[in-house]
């Protein structure tokens, strides 16, 4: 079924050199520059969290005035979701939708050309705000007003570069949509789809619905700021809470866009290294169906302290608490899958592991926040920060990982170093705990979170989750040592790779060649 | 060979374990929510642990069979990979068990929830105003009003001075309340939104400008009970702690007594025309309580953000135009609204303050009763 062919090799030509990549129209070429975006993101977004950390390494004010510590905590997040994991994931998408469902590319080329090159443009004018007068943003990434009023002259920049953003996202959206939709292979029904491609699937429906509404959200700011309307303005008749509900009715389907295709890539990876069919295939179609329907009516758990009628209370919080049953169903699957299985670890059985039981903590803590009485008491804490940290970093991040180890080999022909793989993974779990399990202990004890210096009785575990960043942070510096010396070279990759991979894309060389699938296979 | 490893071994742990008692002698390691002081903090409590254990149960069943997998069900053991998938009944199961447990969360939640939102009969009510970045207290029964401020000295904050035992967690005039009453606060805000929580009484309300949100506590114990602001408010954030502090009946009455007392002396102060000395050492004192957290206490502000008062437009223009931009703040900015925050007294100081300072030099002084018909 390989089909290396050689008469279409004059569908090759390309312009080469830097040429190359801004013209580039190619699944792979768009792929490996979201990657490479992605991954510099990560890099200056983490540059920031350790700010953060050194900053609450110790009580009292070492390093960084509370606006600039502020502007850290706000940036981090920014870069973190819409610069770092978003566009991971958009790279997956771009090298592995086609290959999986046995396409030559993405459907729409052009398009994809445009929604990454929006992004070195947007995250270029939001790290700007840095040198501007009165600081870069401050108010948080959730921009509630009426504080995000008080930026300085970043603030209609912060607007465009979060409306680029959505942009580009609406448009990788789009472009899976109609490539899933419309390219797969004969024989390839939606129900036979690997479920990375399903969980993306999903999460583009997310992505259209949501990101409009964000720049609804931030659009309403704009005009309230220099066009004198009220929407968000008490003392003119609006109402600052309308934002928060436009914001998280935005916001937490945004958080299962940044987590539904990590779920994906785990159910792609386990049942390789389990050497055993995943458990319940069209369960896991379904939970995640239900999971992002559900992400629609809960959004008012991230403002469970802003007032609301009783009522109001106790719909969200059963709705949310509702979203433990799918996600649960994922869990138990993942665990099935591995019983009775012959597992070998590779180092993406570890991240993926390490990821189903991480995950699940954030799971729990997230269960936990769900229960409006005593969320009184967790909202605004670090207990909120140690929860989100746990579903992002050991959750998205972790399944990102993973799926660069998996699917590397099959990218670049060659195979990374096992060894050094499964030290950087054992490196970023051991300091990835030491980093945000005590903060659960911080949250519980009493500490706010984005306070750039706290009461004494904090400095304990504070100054453990400081060592713990640091750790993790130098970490990563391996990871992108061992990203950029497979890409030079290493030991020859086998077209399947892993002995217990299944799936289009192994059927291909590794590398693939330039345009997929030239001829569609047949799927049985 | 195993000995020379193992010692090594100690000595790191050893050097790790200097390195932390070095540093954080004095630190404490608080683990978990506390039991607070009033119904509703215990019934959060309660609530949090009923979770935390089924979680951990969970946890224990999942992680657990997942780890009996992890080591007997591997390749190197030379087991062969059961191929088993698909089984309807498991997936019932498993969806409807969950389901069941969560509906017995469910049921004792909404039970506190319900509890911890009736706001009626209070015996005392109390209206809270978030202002960056300080709190005011107004007793709607008896008219005692006073605003709340960090009380920690920079050189603490700065690392110049040994931090105190409530670093951070101290305010010049706490909130008192009766013990054993039921207290319901009216929160709401000024500027932009903050957060009101105290741990110990177990609930926490945001304090949001054109709303007043209601929450209610009921001290069961004497004490002082420290919180903080808990929504992101800008850059003092980290500096508005909130102090409660919850005396006996008789105590309580005492306390009320003196405030009235105070309240009274303050309207006389009003009344009377004050001397340029006056003004300006009170003024100072309210300078560096209200204006210096942005205007710096040098006048010279932070560029950019905050503008310089030292040769400022505005401090050495029109003295009405002066009064009228600290009683209303500019909208839009960080610069608040002082007339509910600051007496006449306390504006009429900090106005001929900020006039005369750093070789600001106009002269000019601005007496209460002039804040008075600005007003």
């Amino acid at each position: 079924m390989s089909t290396a062919t050689t008469h279409d090799a004059h569908h090759e030509e390309h312009p080469s050199g830097l040429m190359r990549w801004v013209t580039t129209t190619n699944h792979k070429d768009i792929g490996t520059l979201y990657l490479l975006f992605s991954l510099l993101m990560f890099l200056v977004g983490g540059a920031m969290a350790m700010v953060i950390r050194a900053e609450l390494f110790e009580p009292g004010l070492q390093f960084v005035e509370p606006q600039f510590f502020n502007s850290m905590t706000t940036m981090h997040a920014l870069i973190m979701i819409f610069g770092a994991v978003m566009p991971a994931f958009v790279c997956l998408a771009n090298w592995l939708i086609p290959m999986m469902i046995g396409a030559p590319d993405m459907a729409l080329p052009r398009m994809n050309n445009w929604s990454f090159w929006i992004l070195p443009f947007a995250f270029a004018i939001l790290l700007s705000t840095l040198f501007m007068e009165g600081g870069a943003p401050a108010g948080g990434w959730t921009m509630y007003p009426p504080l995000v009023m008080q930026t300085g002259n970043a603030f209609p920049f912060l607007i465009f570069s979060v409306h680029l953003m959505g942009i580009s996202s609406i448009m990788g959206a789009i472009n899976v949509i109609v490539t899933i939709v419309n390219m797969r292979a004969p024989g390839m029904t939606m129900m036979k789809m690997p479920l990375f491609v399903w969980t993306w699937l999903i999460t583009a429906y997310l992505l259209i619905a949501t990101m409009p509404v964000l720049a609804g959200a931030v659009t309403m700011l704009l005009t309230d700021r220099f066009f004198d309307t009220s929407f968000f303005n008490a003392a003119g008749g609006g109402d600052p809470v309308m934002f928060q509900h436009i914001f998280w009715f935005f916001g937490h389907p945004e958080v299962y866009i940044l987590i539904l295709q990590a779920f994906g890539i785990v159910s792609q990876i386990i049942p390789t290294f389990a050497r055993k069919p995943l458990f319940g295939y069209s369960s896991m179609v379904y939970a995640t169906a239900s999971i992002a329907f559900l992400s629609f009516i809960v959004w008012a758990h991230h403002m469970f302290t802003v007032g609301m009628p009783l009522t109001g209370e106790l719909f969200f919080m059963y709705a949310t608490m509702l979203i433990a049953v799918p996600t649960g169903v994922k869990v138990f699957n993942w665990v099935s899958t591995m019983w009775r299985g012959a597992m070998t670890f590779e180092t993406p059985m570890l991240f993926a592991i390490g990821f189903v039981i991480m995950f699940t903590i954030g799971g729990f803590s997230g269960l936990m926040l769900a229960m409006a009485p005593v969320d009184f008491q967790y909202h605004d804490t670090y207990f909120v920060v140690a929860h989100f940290h746990y579903v992002l970093v050991t959750g998205a991040v972790f399944a990102i990982m993973g799926a660069t180890y998996y699917w590397l080999p099959k990218w670049t022909g060659h195979m990374y170093n096992e060894k050094l793989g499964k030290l950087h993974f054992w490196l970023s779990t051991i300091s990835v705990n030491v980093l945000f399990f005590p903060q659960h202990f911080l949250g519980l004890a009493g500490m706010p979170r984005r306070i750039p210096d706290y009461s004494v009785q904090f400095a304990g575990f504070n100054e453990i989750s400081s060592i713990g960043g640091f750790a993790f942070g130098l970490t990563q510096l391996l990871f992108v040592y061992i990203v950029f010396k497979t890409i030079k070279g290493g030991e020859k990759a086998t077209d399947q790779v892993w002995e217990g991979a299944h799936g289009l894309e192994w059927t291909l060389p590794s590398p693939p060649p330039y345009h997929s699938f030239s001829t569609a296979p047949e799927v049985k | 060979m195993l000995v020379t490893k193992t010692k090594r071994a100690l000595t790191a742990a050893a050097g790790i374990a200097a390195l932390f008692g070095a540093t954080s002698a004095a630190a404490e390691y608080g683990l978990n929510l506390t039991t607070g002081v009033t119904p509703i903090s215990r019934e959060a409590y309660d609530l949090h642990m009923l979770i935390l254990e089924v979680c951990i149960g969970i946890g224990v069943v999942v992680f657990g069979a997942m780890f009996i997998s992890i080591i007997k069900h591997r390749k190197s053991r030379g087991v062969q990979p059961s191929q088993f998938h698909e089984s309807t009944t498991v997936e019932i199961l498993w969806t409807i068990i969950p389901f069941l447990i969560l509906v017995g969360m469910a049921i004792p939640a909404t039970k506190a929830l319900v509890a911890m939102e009736d706001t009626s009969n209070a015996d005392l009510s109390i209206k809270v105003t978030g202002y960056q970045w300080r709190w005011g207290y107004d007793y709607v029964d008896n008219g005692i009003s006073f605003i709340s401020s960090l009380a920690t000295p920079k050189d603490q904050i700065y690392n110049k001075a040994k931090k105190d035992e409530h670093y951070l967690l101290e305010v010049d005039k706490p909130l008192v309340v009766p013990v054993n009453k039921k207290v319901r606060l009216l929160i709401t805000a000024n500027d932009v939104i903050h957060a009101w929580w105290v741990p110990a009484l177990g609930m926490k309300k945001d304090a949001i400008p054109g709303y007043i949100n209601e929450m209610w506590f009921k001290v069961e114990k004497a004490g002082t009970y420290r919180g903080q602001c808990a929504e992101l408010c800008g850059k003092d954030h980290g500096f508005m702690p909130i102090v409660v502090v919850a005396k006996d009946e008789a105590d309580y009455e005492k306390w009320v007594a003196e405030q009235k007392g105070e309240a009274k002396a303050d309207e006389q102060a009003a009344q009377r025309t004050w001397s340029r000395d006056e003004l300006m050492a009170r003024g100072e004192k309210v300078y560096n309580s209200s204006c210096a957290a942005c205007h710096q206490a040098n006048g010279e502000g932070v560029p950019g953000a905050f503008p310089a008062l030292k040769g400022g437009a505005v401090t050495t223009g029109p003295v009405a135009g002066h009064i009228s931009l600290v009683l209303n703040g500019k909208p839009g900015t960080a610069m608040a609204a002082f007339a509910n925050q600051l007496s006449d007294v306390e504006l009429a100081a900090v106005v001929t303050y900020e006039r005369n300072a750093w070789g600001n030099d106009t002269g000019d002084m601005v007496q209460p009763s002039d804040v008075k018909a600005a007003r």
